[in-house]
C-alpha cells in the first residue's frame, strides 16, 4: 500500500496536467527505510513527448547524489500518460528498475490540462511483475 | 652536485612495465546490488571503463551483461565518470585516474 498527503497527490496532478499532452515525471523522496514520500521533486522530461518520458542524465546524477546525502530513496516514481489509462505500459515495465518504489501513474487523458476527473493509481514493478496497490491517502 | 643514494633506488618497486595500481570507486545501484552482496559501492581498477568493468566481473559476475551489450553501453544504464556522463566523453574508452568515482545509475525512464 501506498500512504501519500493529499498535497503530494495535488503536486503530482498539476505538474501532470500543466506538462500534458507531453508526459510529465518525477519522484518524490522520503527517509531510507521509512517507506514514506515527503520532499517533491519535478523532473524534467528530456524526451518532452506523448509518448514516453526520461529523465534527464545530468538531472539524474544530481538527484541521485542529493537524495543519498540525505539518506533518502526514491519512495514514489510517478510519471503520467496523456492518452491511455494509468496502468505501466511494456516500456514501463522494461525500464524500472526500483523494486522498492512505488511506481504511480497519473493519466490526464479525460481532461487534459484541465481541472476534472483524472485516474491516480500506484504500482510496484519487480522482475517485470506488475501489482497494483491500494493508495491511503492522509 | 645532485646526488641520488643507492638506497633510494633499491627501496623503489621493481619495474614490471606495468602501470602502478589504481584504484576507482565505482557506485552500485540499487538493482545491481544482489551482485555485490549489497555493497552500495566496490573497488576496481582499470586504464579505461572497459577495463574497469572487466576486472569488477571477476568479482562480480553478471555484472557486466546488464551494463554492457554488443554495442557497448546499454542505452538505459547511466554510467557517469565524477559527475559527467560517459557519453558525452568517451563512452566505454573513458579514460580513468587513480581516485576517480564511477557512478552507475539506470535511466529513469518508460512510455
Amino acid at each position: 500500500m501506498l500512504t501519500i498527503r493529499q498535497d503530494l497527490v495535488d503536486a503530482i496532478v498539476a505538474h501532470a496536467r500543466a506538462d500534458h499532452p507531453d508526459e510529465a515525471c518525477g519522484v518524490i523522496a522520503g527517509p531510507f527505510g521509512s517507506d514514506r514520500p515527503e520532499r517533491f521533486i519535478p523532473m524534467v522530461n528530456s524526451a518532452r513527448s506523448p509518448t514516453f518520458y526520461e529523465f534527464d542524465s545530468g538531472d539524474l546524477f544530481r538527484l541521485y547524489r542529493d537524495m543519498d546525502l540525505a539518506d533518502e530513496v526514491p519512495v514514489v516514481i510517478y510519471h503520467s500518460h496523456t492518452a491511455t489509462e494509468a496502468y505501466p505500459s511494456r516500456t514501463d515495465v522494461s525500464y524500472a528498475s526500483e523494486p522498492q518504489a512505488h511506481y504511480v501513474l497519473v493519466s490526464t487523458r479525460e481532461t487534459g490540462p484541465d481541472a476534472g476527473p483524472y485516474e491516480f493509481r500506484s504500482y510496484s514493478i519487480v522482475d517485470g511483475q506488475i501489482t497494483e496497490e491500494e493508495i491511503n491517502i492522509v | 652536485m645532485a646526488t641520488v643514494s643507492g638506497s633510494d633506488v633499491r627501496d623503489r618497486p621493481p619495474d614490471t612495465g606495468e602501470t602502478p595500481a589504481m584504484v576507482i570507486e565505482v557506485r552500485i545501484p540499487t538493482i545491481l546490488r544482489t551482485y555485490t552482496d549489497g555493497a552500495r559501492s566496490v573497488q576496481g581498477s582499470g586504464a579505461t571503463l572497459r577495463e574497469l568493468l572487466d576486472d569488477l566481473e571477476t568479482r562480480h559476475p553478471g555484472m557486466l551483461d546488464r551494463i554492457v551489450d554488443e554495442a557497448g553501453l546499454r542505452r538505459f544504464v547511466n554510467v557517469y565518470l565524477n559527475d559527467e556522463d560517459v557519453r558525452f566523453l568517451n563512452g566505454i574508452d573513458t579514460e580513468l585516474s587513480d581516485g576517480d568515482v564511477v557512478t552507475v545509475l539506470p535511466a529513469v525512464a518508460g512510455g
